[in-house]
């Protein structure tokens, strides 16, 4: 063989070699989280975690969200509003198949919507379908959703992950087998460490780019840090070390994307016990907290401030911060109006997150700063939601609210703050009932104020959801507009 | 005076120890900063004139922090150690002067029942249903050094019975009580102050474990291990938020395993008359 032939032999292999490389773009992707799914089933739980594994991967709804928070056909592909705005007329897909081969059809979404306002029905979040009256199949793709009253909100309730759509032959199994329509489908989960999907081959819409989808679950933050920037993961969503970002910013193997959230931090105060109750009290609070220090000290700087429970990127967000602004000397005199002069004792229980811990310790020295001496307790989330969320055995609390669009909880005199006013109460019915988006939106503007000036919680800042992923990868959601990993449209640059 | 400076273990083991509560105590009356106010734009700031180990994450003056963690390890150990002195001792003694009775058998099964766990998962249990505190950590911290004293007292006290003072005082009509107290506890003190120092340094290392996970002292009570467990994902970004108090942690251990090396040397009969 001459050195000619060998030489031009080594060309077409090498040639060879590169065509296959570019064939086989990468097409699997391991994405870590903090926190593992307590169980499958979106439709039947409150934890987030589920909704970022399966949300749009797994399963849809009748419409879905955006990566910007806009509401999107989903599994109808249009519907029909009557005048009155009561009655709902939903086209579904055809040709959509749920996992196991069965077709879906307007029954199954009669099936899930039944079951999720059905009275003893598990879901988290059943104020979404409580306006529901009836649910009528029409034919296999039609459906007729009819409601007591107007409710500008529903195609906007209709996207969350609490109300997907599951299938009847499926939803016993479905806490550990999950069967949905979406461009993923569930293949393994072993507890404790991973969730994997894969791609659905007969997915009705766009299909996925990626063949495999590992989710990780790291809740180390020194961990989440290893695993990064040794490349043992692809993506790491909800980065829960903002101190780190930096470094990954600079590091030309990673982008970092800072998005924003659904999720108000606040410094929740126990509205019932004294002496919380007395509105000055919580004024003097909410004025001794400097919010800049807090998001600089516990966030190094990722995080917007709010002045109420509104997120900032909302249109009908109004910027209140000045009600609350830092100001302890006032304070000071609140508190000795209200009948402290000397300040008082209460307890600062914190959940396990960097804001929370941090952020709690900042706060005890604001706080200290007026005559409030905090006892902070570090708690576990199960101890959390124990003792503070279910017990209401608290003064003050840090948590963040990331359900979209919460505003609602106000209107709950039972949830864990217990803020009772009959006002608010009635202002956020006439919002639900409000078809006019105008009108709508300055009721909405009216509540938040409602909220701020009656001080019910501290409103510290809009929690910031940072992803840290390598440098290739395209397609991934920068925002959280409700908590989801949304990896259909994600892909390997080649 | 001569024998301390001639023992090799002993002078560096006595001065970082010293140099250690010596810290401790001064924090009681004063710190360079006060660290129950926090400063966010100070924060990580290396170590300089103003702040000799630079500032943390809060922006809080880490020698203060060292200083008033110094404090909290110290008592926490200190108290962990007296309880179980205090328990231990008499549980020893009460065993050694009733050898192979039921109260022996009672008292040493149920010694080796407490050490048959790890010793911190037993801390980490007593803190995880009582709660998180500085005190919890104490009595968990205690309640593993009892069974460490009762057996050294028991063993030790065992081969002073046979001797023949003993002897002698039980001839002339002394109670066992009264004996353990006269004649037996005097003998293993020694014993017992070199123990003290070693269980000393591991209820140190054993609170700042704690703290680290989270059970120890709560904020804004500063704690070495705490004060780690804070730094470390910062570590690559300021080094010195978890070097100080890991070497505080390293070099007060270290001092008090020598102290304790050197007060056996010094104390134990039978190495003094070797070296004479």
């Amino acid at each position: 063989m001459g050195l000619k032939k060998f030489g031009s032999g080594l060309i077409s292999v090498l040639a060879l070699a590169a065509s296959i490389s570019i064939a086989e773009a990468k097409s699997d992707i391991i994405v870590a989280m903090q926190l593992e799914p307590p169980h499958l089933d979106p439709t039947s739980a409150a934890a987030g975690a589920i909704d970022s594994v399966l949300y749009s991967n797994v399963f849809e709804g009748l419409t879905r969200f955006g990566p910007d928070g806009s509401v999107n056909p989903g599994l109808a592909e249009s519907w029909e509003i009557s005048e009155d705005g009561k009655t709902y007329t939903f086209k579904l897909h055809e040709g959509v198949k749920f996992h196991d081969g069965t077709d879906m059809t307007a029954e199954d979404v009669k099936f899930s919507l039944d079951r999720a306002r059905a009275d003893d029905s598990a879901n988290a979040q059943k104020a979404l379908f409580a306006g529901i009256e009836s649910v009528e199949v029409v034919d296999p793709q039609t459906v007729t959703v009819t409601l007591n009253e107007a409710n500008s909100n529903f195609l906007f309730n209709m996207a969350w992950g609490d109300a997907v759509i599951v299938a009847p032959e499926t939803i016993a199994d479905i806490k550990t087998n999950p069967v949905g329509t979406g461009a993923f489908k569930f293949s393994d989960w072993v507890q404790g460490d991973r969730i994997d999907l894969e791609k659905n081959p007969d997915y009705w819409g766009t299909p996925a780019n990626l063949d495999t989808v590992t989710f990780k679950f790291i809740s180390d933050p020194t961990a989440a840090f290893a695993s990064v920037m040794a490349e043992d993961v692809n993506a790491f969503v909800g980065f829960p070390a903002p101190e780190n970002l930096p470094q990954f910013e600079a590091d030309p193997r990673f982008q970092v994307l800072v998005g924003s959230t659904e999720g108000e931090t606040i410094l929740a105060m126990n509205n019932k016990l004294p002496p919380f109750d007395n509105a000055k009290v919580r004024q003097a609070v909410a004025h001794a907290i400097d919010r800049q220090a807090i998001i600089d000290g516990a966030m190094f700087g990722y995080g917007t401030p709010i002045g109420t429970h509104f997120a900032p990127h909302n249109p009908d967000y109004v910027d209140l911060t000045e009600l609350s602004a830092h100001d302890p000397e006032l304070s000071k005199k609140l508190l000795a109006e209200a009948g402290f002069p000397d300040g008082f004792e209460t307890t600062l229980k914190l959940p396990p997150p960097s804001y929370a811990r941090r952020g709690g310790e900042i706060i005890a020295s604001q706080l200290r700063a007026i005559g409030i001496e905090t006892e902070i307790s570090n708690l576990e989330w199960a101890q959390w939601l124990e003792q503070v969320f279910r017990g209401k055995d608290y003064g003050l609390t840090i948590v963040s609210h990331t359900e979209p669009m919460d505003i609602g909880i106000y209107a709950r005199p039972d949830y864990y703050f217990q803020y009772d006013n009959p006002e608010f109460q009635k202002l956020f019915e006439a919002i639900t009932s409000e078809n006019d988006p105008e009108k709508r939106s300055e009721l909405l503007k009216q509540a938040e104020e409602m909220i701020a000036k009656d001080y019910v919680n501290g409103y510290l800042f809009q929690l910031a959801f940072p992803t840290v992923a390598d440098a290739r990868i395209k397609g991934l959601w920068k925002n959280q507009p409700t908590q989801a990993t949304d990896l259909t449209a994600v892909s390997w640059e080649e | 005076m001569k024998v301390l400076l001639h023992n090799r273990s002993m002078l560096p083991g006595a001065i970082l120890t010293l140099l250690f509560t010596g810290a401790a105590i001064i924090s009681l009356v004063w710190v360079p900063y006060d660290i129950t106010i926090l400063n966010i734009a100070d924060r990580m700031k290396s170590p300089s004139l103003l702040h000799p180990f630079g500032t943390d994450q809060f922006g809080r003056d880490i020698l203060s922090m060292i200083m008033v963690g110094a404090r909290t390890s110290i008592a926490v150990a200190l108290v962990a150690v007296g309880i179980g002195m205090l328990a231990g001792v008499p549980l020893g003694l009460t065993a050694a002067a009733r050898k192979g009775s039921l109260p022996d058998e009672v008292i040493m099964r149920s010694n080796d029942l407490v050490f048959a766990f790890p010793s911190l998962l037993i801390a980490v249990m007593i803190t995880a249903v009582f709660g998180a505190s500085a005190l919890n950590a104490i009595i968990a911290i205690g309640i593993f050094n009892i069974p460490v004293f009762a057996r050294l007292t028991r063993g030790a006290s065992l081969t002073l019975w046979s001797r023949e003072y003993v002897m002698a005082a039980r001839v002339a009509g002394k109670g066992r009580a009264r004996i353990s107290v006269e004649h037996i506890l005097p003998n293993v003190m020694n014993l017992l102050i070199v123990q003290g120092t070693i269980q000393f340094s591991l209820g140190i290392l054993a609170e700042a474990g704690l703290s680290y996970v989270g059970l120890g002292a709560q904020p804004p009570t500063a704690s070495w291990g705490r004060m780690l467990a804070d730094s470390q994902t910062m570590i690559s970004l300021a080094p010195h938020l978890a070097l100080f108090p890991g070497l505080a942690i390293l070099l007060t251990v270290l001092g008090l395993n020598l102290l304790g090396d050197g007060l056996r040397d010094l104390l134990d009969p039978k190495l003094r008359r070797s070296r004479a």
